[in-house]
């Protein structure tokens, strides 16, 4: 199939970007969209011009490199799948794409399809963890954990970071990420020691990065490619009031 | 060039103990004053990170990834090995030892091995309390599953996605340790060169993958967590950024590089689909708990899947091998499929493919059980192919996923420059010429948490060190050198694109190093690559510059280093004059077409000696000594 691409294009993060068209031909329905995009680049680079950069890396739908907001949506029209997972026989020829970055305040452009995306990593080192030191912890089995309660603390831990949440939402907000963190902890009784300085201290630190409050748009449960649900950001709440009341922020 | 193994004498179960008590110490307080570098943020190199700061080294970490959660750990599917003995069905430290050793068909060492086995009870225990969230039963105990190669449960997993968890916890470990100021994390940064000082490793020299800056990091010791070499297949199930650029540069400085032949190719992958592929993916191992693989009896079959009656299938793995069946060791169920496909019997538009078929698994179980059990996996082969194996037998071949050879290192992780340390798949050190299903998190995880915490401070406190600061001499010249290096790569103007030139090596290694070898072949391959390697120095393109993201300059990069290791991963199996593991020479065979090992003069690691690009390496043989286990033919009738 032959497809026309609107692409963003940028040369970092101080340039000023513009949408660039490109013509494709020879697309097959059993490509990815990264490999359609990786037809694009061949050309491109063959025609002396510099190939159209994306963050990519496993293909598989699991290490949340990729990032792509494809005709307005994050990670494009297929329910719970990322872009690298989406597969061109769900386009048609003569299609017109338009492809676009993960836009938030807080994940600036790097280049073209390539944001910066570090705030999340500094939302995790503010609490994102149980701190148990390598060695002098108990059996795995000592603690027994119910089967449902193991079972939502994963539906939680799924979470692969790609920040289509926050790219999916008018205030672009992190609240879905976070509250996914926050709730695989708040499900396992490892979790309970460090609940409620945890909760505090990652909302402090992604209120510090840019990224806006929720309001119950619930587009970032709509595009998550892990299927994550609302319902952990109103665990989050619940967990946040009963903190603010109780504890104080470490700063 | 020496190669110590430094295994720790006295009995098999009391080595690491002893190693432990024999190894100098560093007092808490005098932890800070030294500084360690890890590069990649996989299990291997997360694990060690935020295990050494937490005893009080300084730690520089870096990775190429946007974030050090995105490390290629995170696709393992299946899950992690563990001897505990939690299904209280005959397993031990000893059988996972054991089973290990022989999976790995008698290439590995013993004393590694065994304190693989040893730590493993003590990564799960540690992941639990990290707060991973493995699966449980309804008692609220852990949950296990069988893998290839052994004939107990004792794989812990957390759904499809066990690397995942697995990374996320070292991850959140490591991000503590940022957060804390003790670990100093450089994302987007991509190794270049490691910089030796009176032949000691202090440092190394990285690309800012954002600014195209070149620069260093100086330290007292250096550590490698860089993984495995898949990708000079090109087509293979690891990211698309895996490299062997870090491991080569150090092969490049004098480090040995250990059996790179031995490469394994995963039986479980979905076929590829046309030239376009960039990638392969992996459906899980443990698929093959309830899928039955099997392929039509007659050659040029033309019904579908569901039309063939129960007389016209072959279910070749049960047939030939009834006590392991559908669980038999990846490089047996890899060479079995090549072998019904070689025959015509392969599924598919290619051929080249079998089924693997969950009818009957679904008739006994029901379809909630098999969706509760696989359904991620089976969503992920329904997107990629558009078909509902459900309904349909998955169509499956095998294809490179892990790579067994690596950095020589001893007993201590160490390679044999001082202060060079090397974890995880990067090193060669525990698989011998095969990997068992779920030792690789295994194996990542020891290193990172359990041995390289305890060995660094040995050699920190034995080594006795000046410090240096990339001020020095070394760091300036070894900066120069990759500096000249980048500006030839960004003169390339040709008229092939990098990834053609890496696309036909991959056919060429596929074809004459892939599941089958021999002799002729890997001449043959041996003549080949130089000249597709003058390919990419006279023909290649690279644009754009040296100040921005560029992945065209990336890949070239990676791509220049995979032309020269391919040779010798050519030479090591030119070399092997025998058949072991993943490494299957067509001129050694028994009649019936296993594998023909020949300890009486193979039995050795083949350490390699860098002499310079096309120039043949040196060998240097480390004699492997079995004093604990009888070496056997293996067999998984």
């Amino acid at each position: 199939m032959k497809l026309k691409l609107h692409i963003w294009r940028q040369k970092n993060t101080r340039a000023k970007g513009k949408m660039v068209t490109y013509e494709v031909d020879g697309i097959e329905e059993d490509m990815s969209f990264l490999e359609m995009l990786d037809v694009l680049n061949e050309k491109l680079i063959l025609n002396d011009e510099e190939p159209v950069a994306f963050d990519h890396d496993c293909r598989e739908g699991i290490c949340g490199a990729c990032s792509l907001t494809v005709n307005g949506i994050p990670h494009g029209p297929e329910k719970e799948t990322t872009i690298c997972q989406l597969h061109m026989r769900k386009f048609k020829d003569g299609d017109e794409i338009y492809i676009e970055p993960f836009r938030a305040r807080a994940f600036p452009v790097l280049r073209d399809l390539v944001t910066d995306r570090t705030a999340f990593d500094r939302i995790m080192q503010a609490g994102g963890f149980v701190s148990a030191n390598t060695g002098g912890v108990p059996d795995a089995n000592a603690i027994p954990i119910s089967k449902k309660d193991a079972d939502k603390a994963m539906d939680n831990a799924a979470c692969i970071g790609c920040g289509a949440c926050v790219a999916a939402c008018k205030n672009a907000s992190a609240m879905l990420f976070v509250a996914a963190k926050v709730s695989q902890y708040a499900y396992l009784p490892q979790g309970q020691t460090e609940r409620k300085r945890r909760v505090l201290n990652m909302v402090a630190q992604m209120d510090r990065e840019g990224f806006g409050n929720c309001t119950n748009y619930y587009e970032c449960e709509a595009v998550c490619p892990k299927g994550i649900s609302v319902s952990s950001i109103a665990l989050m709440n619940r967990d946040y009031l009963r903190a603010s009341l109780t504890e104080k922020e470490e700063a | 060039m020496t190669l110590d193994a430094k295994i720790p004498s006295g009995p098999l179960a009391e080595k690491w103990d002893r190693h432990r008590f024999e190894m100098k110490l560093i007092n808490p307080a005098n932890k800070r004053k030294y500084s360690v570098i890890v590069v990649g943020t996989g299990l291997a190199g997360a694990a060690a990170a935020a295990t050494m700061a937490e005893l009080g080294y300084n730690v520089t970490a870096l990775c190429y990834n946007d974030s050090a959660r995105r490390a290629h750990s995170i696709a393992a599917q299946g899950g992690i090995n563990a001897a505990k003995n939690y299904q209280n069905d005959g397993d031990s430290i000893w059988r996972l030892f054991y089973d290990t050793i022989k999976g790995g068909d008698y290439r590995s060492r013993e004393g590694n091995v065994y304190r693989l086995a040893q730590v493993s009870n003590n990564i799960i225990d540690q992941c639990v309390a990290q707060g991973v969230p493995f699966a449980r039963e309804y008692g609220g105990y852990l949950d296990n599953r069988s893998f290839g190669g052994a004939q107990v449960s004792r794989t812990f997993y957390a759904r499809g996605q066990t690397g995942q968890q697995l990374l996320l916890g070292a991850y959140s470990a490591l991000m503590r340790q940022v957060g804390l100021g003790k670990v100093d994390l450089y994302t987007r940064h991509e190794m270049m060169d490691v910089v030796l000082v009176d032949g000691h490793a202090r440092g190394i020299v990285a690309r800012d993958m954002v600014t195209g800056k070149v620069v260093s990091f100086a330290a007292d010791a250096v550590i490698l967590a860089t993984g495995g070499y898949s990708n000079v297949y090109f087509l293979s199930t690891n990211a698309i950024a895996c490299n062997v650029t870090a491991a080569y540069r150090a092969y490049k400085k004098g480090a040995a590089f250990a059996n790179p032949a031995f490469v394994q190719i995963h039986p479980t992958c979905i076929p590829v689909s046309g030239d376009h592929q960039s990638k392969l993916t992996l459906m899980s191992e443990s698929l093959r708990n309830d899928g039955r693989i099997w392929v039509p009896k007659n050659k040029g079959e033309t019904r579908g899947p569901n039309d063939i009656p129960e007389e016209d299938r072959d279910y070749y793995l049960e047939r030939k091998y009834p006590s392991f069946g559908n669980l038999s060791p990846r490089d047996i169920s890899s060479r079995s499929a090549k072998e019904v496909c070689d025959e015509g019997r392969g599924v598919g538009p290619t051929g080249y493919g079998v089924y693997l078929d969950f009818r009957d698994a679904i008739d006994r179980l029901g379809k909630h059980t098999i969706e509760a059990r696989y359904g991620n996996l089976f969503q992920m082969y329904e997107r990629i192919t558009g078909e509902d194996p459900y309904t349909l037998p998955m169509r499956i071949y095998p294809a490179l996923h892990y790579t067994m050879g690596g950095l020589w290192v001893d007993y201590n992780l160490m390679s044999n420059i001082p202060g060079l340390h090397v974890l995880g798949e990067a090193n060669f050190s525990d698989h011998g010429a095969n990997r068992l299903g779920a030792s690789a998190l295994m194996q990542g995880l020891a290193d990172g948490y359990f041995v390289i915490p305890y060995t660094i401070g040995h050699y920190l406190a034995t080594a006795k060190q000046e410090k240096v600061t990339t001020d020095h001499a070394e760091f300036k010249k070894a900066e120069e050198d990759v500096r000249g290096r980048l500006g030839k790569l960004l003169d390339l103007n040709g008229s092939r694109t990098v990834v053609s030139i890496h696309r036909e090596l991959g056919h060429i290694m596929w074809e004459y190093a892939g599941m089958a070898r021999n002799g002729a072949g890997l001449k043959k391959a041996l003549e080949l690559i130089p000249q597709l390697r003058e390919e990419f120095w006279s023909n290649a393109k690279v644009v754009g510059d040296g100040e921005n993201v560029n992945h065209s300059l990336e890949r070239a990069g990676r791509v220049a280093d995979f032309l020269e290791f391919a040779e010798l991963l050519c030479h090591d199996a030119l070399n092997r004059n025998e058949s072991c593991g993943g490494h299957f020479r067509e001129e050694y065979q028994t009649e019936e077409g296993e594998a023909l090992r020949n300890d009486d003069d193979y039995a050795y690691v083949a350490a390699w000696e860098y002499t310079g690009v096309g120039s043949e390496p040196i060998l240097h043989k480390e004699q492997l000594e079995f004093e604990n286990v009888k070496l056997q033919t293996r067999s998984y009738k």
